[in-house]
């Protein structure tokens, strides 16, 4: 049609630079959304199937168990499927969050250099680095709604402000997404590195972050690994918010800031790297 | 009417110690089809990406558009369309997926888009495609992809990194014939090549590269006027007879070329030549009359093949 005809409006015609140069980001996470999408029903499964897994077994078995043992309330005063739940929230963040820069990135960079393609267009380093994330936190929100509904008929959100653990897991969600992020940004080679960082990393923080017990309970000799896990973080503001677990004031602002730090620190280092990479 | 779209001076791209692009000089007009012709690693790939405005230069100037792109590289790229050496599609999404999220990448609006991606599935012949995911596509259809989708935006320029290396002949003349037609109407392109014939069949004008520099620029007819004969004689004596009869040949004719299999011996007559070959009973094994190509211009300039 009008390419074989030869009628052409001509971009200068019909690109607005300067636009792009403000929504940029909105179109790059526009076309993660429409990846995400088709992955629409595996996704969904994924987030309802593991929550429903993990509350049926250790949730409800091993809480029946402690409460046989040492009563209903034995740990922090709650059952411990409720002590348990503002974790597993903030934990189903993190994997969620991980998996959507991730991936992308490894995507984007190095199995189809999408990216290169993207940044052909006025698009820049920076706009393609926020869309993914924002994107990620999306997806991230959902699986944590998704979990959060699944939470309501096993009883284990008994405050009022019990929603807001939401917003904390997605703080988690962020930290290791931005962190992650930086790390798939800087991963030239090595895909086995997420082999290692998985292992290594991850599974220790999920282990070590006061997940299944409260943190005091572990040895100063590996406590110290909760202080610097994001995860333990939000499961600390998450149990305040879900059954008022008790954190003073000042505490509350300190699990805000390490929350914080990785966002600030992994975007800056993911955006730098990002941009760089585009431009060698 | 001659708009320069393009003004490189002095052009020059260092990695460390090793100079990709030296010191070049190029302008490129509207409506031209402006070849680089070289071997791999000329340094043809990385004048493209300076000129698609992601990898800044080192040293010298540069407009494209009338912009400098190391200041208003996003205001510039608005303005191209880029058919990378690689595809860079995105493979989970489908055929007109790839084509619509290209056109959102440029700030189009939805109704402008959804026409045009039918516009560019007939012109890259991938109507029947449209819905399959791109894993799926050959080689060709897939180039054919990242062309249409190059023109989504209905680029100023157009900008074809080698376009037709690793796809078969009959793949590069569908490929050839839409180039061609984008030609017709006036659009700018710029294609890298390797390929001497396509270079001669889409490039109104062109620069060979060697190692960085420019070593001539000029139309192809005129490169071969230029640095070559009419014709070129090549005859083989079987690998150990070559060196053996080449100071004989050398007197027939101005200049022979002694490669690994053949000699090519360069006249305006080549069957003349051929006959004036056959009357010393040098008797070649094989033996070929062809005109002169960009190949044999290449060779004069560099003293290499561009195919190694």
């Amino acid at each position: 049609m009008s390419i074989l005809e030869g009628k052409r409006q001509g971009s200068l015609n019909l690109v607005d630079a300067v636009k792009v140069m403000r929504r940029g980001t909105f179109y790059v996470f526009e076309s993660r959304m429409r990846v995400q999408a088709k992955w629409w029903k595996q996704i969904l499964l994924g987030q309802m199937a593991n929550p429903v897994l993990y509350l049926m077994s250790v949730g409800v078995g091993v809480s029946a168990m402690i409460s046989k043992n040492s009563g209903s309330n034995a740990i922090d005063g709650v059952t411990y499927l409720t002590f348990l739940a503002p974790a597993l929230l903030a934990s189903a963040a993190i994997q969620s969050a991980m998996d959507e820069t991730i991936w992308p990135t490894m995507e984007g960079f190095r199995w189809h250099k999408t990216f290169f393609a993207m940044n052909a267009t006025p698009l820049t380093g920076n706009q393609i680095g926020i869309g993914i994330f924002i994107s990620a936190l999306v997806r991230t929100l959902s699986s944590i709604l998704i979990y959060f509904l699944i939470l309501i008929p096993f009883h284990a959100l008994p405050s009022g402000k019990a929603w807001l653990a939401i917003p904390a897991a997605l703080f988690a969600g962020a930290s290791f997404g931005a962190m992650m992020l930086a790390v798939a940004a800087y991963a030239e080679k090595a895909d086995v590195m997420f082999v290692i960082i998985n292992r290594f990393v991850i599974m220790p923080l999920f282990l070590f972050s006061g997940t299944f017990y409260p943190l005091n309970t572990l040895p100063m000799a590996v406590r110290w690994i909760g202080w610097f896990s994001p995860l333990w973080h939000a499961t600390e503001l998450g149990r305040y918010f879900t059954y008022g677990h008790s954190i003073p004031g000042s505490t509350l602002l300190f699990h805000f800031v390490f929350l914080l730090i990785p966002i600030i620190v992994g975007l800056t280092l993911a955006l730098r790297r990002f941009t760089f990479r585009l431009a060698r | 009417m001659s708009e320069e779209l393009i003004i490189a001076r002095g052009l020059t791209k260092r990695y460390g110690d090793f100079v990709a692009v030296d010191n070049i000089d190029f302008t490129v007009s509207r409506g031209e089809s402006f070849g680089f012709l070289g071997p791999n690693g000329a340094g043809k790939s990385t004048t493209m990406r300076i000129i698609s405005s992601t990898l800044q230069r080192t040293s010298g100037e540069i407009s494209i558009l009338g912009k400098d792109p190391n200041e208003h590289g996003p205001q510039i790229r608005a303005h191209l369309g880029v058919v990378p050496q690689q595809d860079h599609l995105d493979n989970q999404l489908t055929v007109a997926e790839n084509l619509y999220i290209y056109g959102r990448y440029f700030g189009l609006s939805k109704k402008f888009i959804r026409p045009k991606v039918d516009e560019l599935l007939e012109f890259a012949q991938l109507e029947e495609k449209r819905d399959v995911k791109v894993e799926a596509l050959s080689g060709g259809m897939k180039r054919r992809l990242t062309i249409a989708r190059a023109l989504v935006s209905e680029p100023e320029i157009l900008m074809l990194d080698e376009p037709t290396t690793g796809l078969d002949p009959q793949a590069r003349h569908i490929l050839w014939d839409r180039l061609f037609r984008l030609k017709e109407q006036g659009v700018t392109l710029l294609i890298t090549t390797h390929y001497m014939d396509e270079a001669e069949q889409l490039c109104n004008r062109l620069i060979v590269m060697d190692k960085g520099k420019i070593m001539a620029e000029d139309s192809p007819l005129e490169l071969i006027k230029k640095y070559s004969t009419k014709e070129v004689l090549e005859v083989r004596f079987g690998s150990g007879r070559n060196d053996q009869v080449a100071d004989q040949l050398r007197q027939m004719c101005d200049r022979i070329e002694v490669l690994p299999d053949r000699i090519l011996m360069y006249a305006d007559d080549g069957e003349a030549l051929l006959e004036e070959v056959t009357a010393k009973h040098l008797k070649p094994l094989t033996s070929l009359v062809r005109r002169s190509s960009l190949e044999d211009v290449f060779l004069r300039l560099t003293g290499r093949s561009l195919i190694e």
